[in-house]
């Protein structure tokens, strides 16, 4: 299977987004290497602003940008984008509502061996809890690239969340991408699985696997976490009863968060949420740690099974 | 006030070469992580190790134990190194680095191992800490001392001057900073990534005083650490000039080996040139 990291698919479609686009700028703050924005940088140097390692100032300016009528991307590190700069894309950017676009790698676990420091679980819950914030967390590196020019044309700020290690390529260039609402990959009555980001791979996975022992198990790409495709996802609780959500990030305030406030309002079924439970990350290989917090396929087949046992 | 003659110094240099060996030692063997900048710390990390601080492995929690905050945490090989040397645990865990389980992480966690004394990897905020342990000094009336080490790139996070200005208004003079003033960071040369220059002006206009040294002369390094001591009212800031890299010639002053580990032969051909 054909893999790619979705940080490298940023970098790339940025490249053509600059190419297509005058107003776009984009900013970093010394990791262009990690980011991929070093791409754009060689490209277009002009537009291209190294902050250097100041992102609480990389954010500010970004919104002296954007409010001067610039398209602006900013990257960094997921602890450091959504975290080190926090109140200044609360502030300066949400506030405002302006036309930055906050891309942020690395985040998550599958970091690896940089540790705990590094490895935002938090991102998408913080990032979230923002007024007038889209959180959009691509699922491979074609959504990924249609992601970036959604975003471009979508008014006010968004905080996409992007990885570092290559992940299996879901989709190929016919996906219809549209922020807010999620795709329907897998269609099955028993149970529904809601993914994001490096999940929505292994979800699918599952379900084959599911599929064999006779369980019919949706599978959706709930690749914008804000807005959330309410719609879709009260129908699938009608339809299936039953939904696990999973994400790469904390099981608090999240996807499963996110996913819970809706159906707890709107249409009571059982929800199981798998993510990192209420734990910072650590060193080590990403598949080790994604085995360590219990992020496999096969953890995911063992949360179905006892999910499908308590379904009334 | 400690002592420098032939001898002492000829120990801290000895301990300069045991911290490469096992910097480059345990990068290989993990396969990851940040070599240049743990090896332009080797020297400042090895006085202070080896000459300057009171510090007890068998009692790594004594309160008036002095302390030292790896503000630039990603060198984070330098200080494990210095710790196992140390005694503070032994040196076959040091192949642990960066494995799933070990205490040494990929950026130091000082619930992880004792002998670290700050959590410490997102640049700028480790200077804060040690004003903040330097400030329990002064209210608990104890005389135990405060060093910092930050790279010259991590200048550039506004933080670190919000942490220069608090220690210089609480006359601070139990605190030493350390600048790596390397000239490197992630995506090139200092200069052309966003300067932090004049380094030096800017810490003498926020009330520090100012020592520059060459970061690889252990003798002018303790020279500095003395008279840091003698300094009252203020804290100090020694700027030491430094390599990226030092000790390997491939991997001076190139910014690539910031965050490459060296692969195996990249390890034989390094160690190589440390003898
Ligand atoms: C807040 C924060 N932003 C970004 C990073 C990623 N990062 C790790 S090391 C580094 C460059 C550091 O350069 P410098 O301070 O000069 O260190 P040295 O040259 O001594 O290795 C960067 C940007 C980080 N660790 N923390
Ligand atoms: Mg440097």
């Amino acid at each position: 299977m054909e893999k790619q990291a979705t940080r490298d698919a940023y970098g790339k479609a940025l490249v053509e987004l600059g190419k297509k686009y005058n107003d776009v700028v984009v900013l970093d703050a010394d990791l262009s290497k990690s980011t991929k924005t070093s791409d754009f940088a060689k490209e277009f140097p002009e537009r291209f602003i190294n902050a250097g390692i100041a992102e609480q100032n990389m954010i500010g300016m970004a919104a002296g940008l954007a409010a001067a009528g610039k398209k602006v991307f900013a990257s960094s590190f997921a602890v450091f984008a959504a975290g080190r700069a926090f109140e200044q894309v609360r502030n300066s950017v949400a506030y405002a509502r302006l036309n930055v676009k906050i891309c942020a790698s690395h985040a998550g676990i599958t970091v690896g061996e940089d540790g705990g420091s590094h490895q935002a679980v938090e991102d998408i819950a913080v990032m979230r809890a923002v007024p007038n914030m889209t959180v959009v967390v691509p699922a491979d590196g074609v959504s990924t690239k249609k992601a970036v020019f959604a975003v471009y044309e979508h008014e006010g700020p968004v905080y996409m969340r992007l990885g570092r290690p290559a992940v299996p390529l879901i989709y190929d260039e016919r996906l219809d991408f549209k922020i807010g609402k999620g795709i329907e990959l897998r269609s099955g009555k028993d149970v529904t699985l809601i993914a994001c980001g490096i999940m929505v791979g292994k979800a699918l996975e599952a379900a084959e696997l599911l599929a064999k022992e006779g369980i019919e198990a949706s599978v959706i790409d709930m690749h914008t976490i804000k807005p959330l495709d309410e719609e879709l996802i009260i129908r699938k609780a009608e339809e299936t009863g039953a939904i696990l959500t999973l994400e790469e990030h904390s099981i608090i305030g999240g996807l499963g968060g996110a996913v819970c406030e809706v159906v707890s309002e709107k249409c009571p079924v059982l929800v199981k949420r798998m993510g990192i439970k209420d734990l910072f990350g650590q060193s080590g290989k990403p598949d080790e740690l994604m085995e360590y917090y219990g992020l496999t396929v096969g953890h995911i087949m063992n949360n179905v099974h006892n999910l499908l046992e308590i379904k009334p | 006030m400690r002592e420098i003659n032939l001898e002492t110094v000829r120990i801290v240099e000895g301990k300069a070469k045991v911290l490469r060996e096992d910097i480059l030692k345990m990068l290989a063997e993990a396969g990851s992580g940040h070599t240049g900048g743990s090896l332009s710390s080797a020297d400042i990390v090895a006085c202070l190790y080896f000459w300057e601080m009171s510090i007890d492995p068998n009692n790594p929690h004594d309160e008036n134990r002095d302390r030292f905050v790896l503000s630039k945490g990603h060198a984070a090989p330098v200080l494990y190194a210095a710790l196992a040397e140390k005694g503070f645990f032994p040196r076959e865990k040091l192949k642990t680095l960066r494995r799933l389980g070990s205490p040494l992480q990929g950026h130091p966690d000082m619930r992880k191992l004792p002998g670290v004394e700050a959590s410490t990897g997102s640049l700028g905020q480790g200077i804060s800490w040690a004003v903040g342990m330097a400030l329990a000094g002064k209210i608990d009336k104890k005389d135990y001392r405060v060093y910092s080490l930050l790279g010259d790139g991590e200048l550039q996070e506004g933080m670190v001057w919000e942490a220069f200005m608090a220690a210089a208004h609480y006359k601070l003079d139990n605190l030493t900073a350390f600048v790596d003033h390397n000239r490197l960071q992630i995506d090139g040369k200092i200069t052309e990534v966003m300067s932090p220059e004049p380094v030096a002006d800017k810490f003498r206009a926020f009330g520090w005083e100012v020592i520059i040294i060459d970061g690889h002369n252990v003798e002018e390094i303790m020279r500095a650490l003395n008279k840091a001591r003698e300094i009252k009212g203020r804290p100090t800031v020694i700027i030491a000039e430094t390599v990226k890299g030092k000790g390997v010639s491939f991997m001076e002053n190139r910014a690539e080996w910031h965050g490459t580990a060296p692969k195996k032969d990249d390890l034989e051909k390094a160690l190589a040139e440390l003898l």
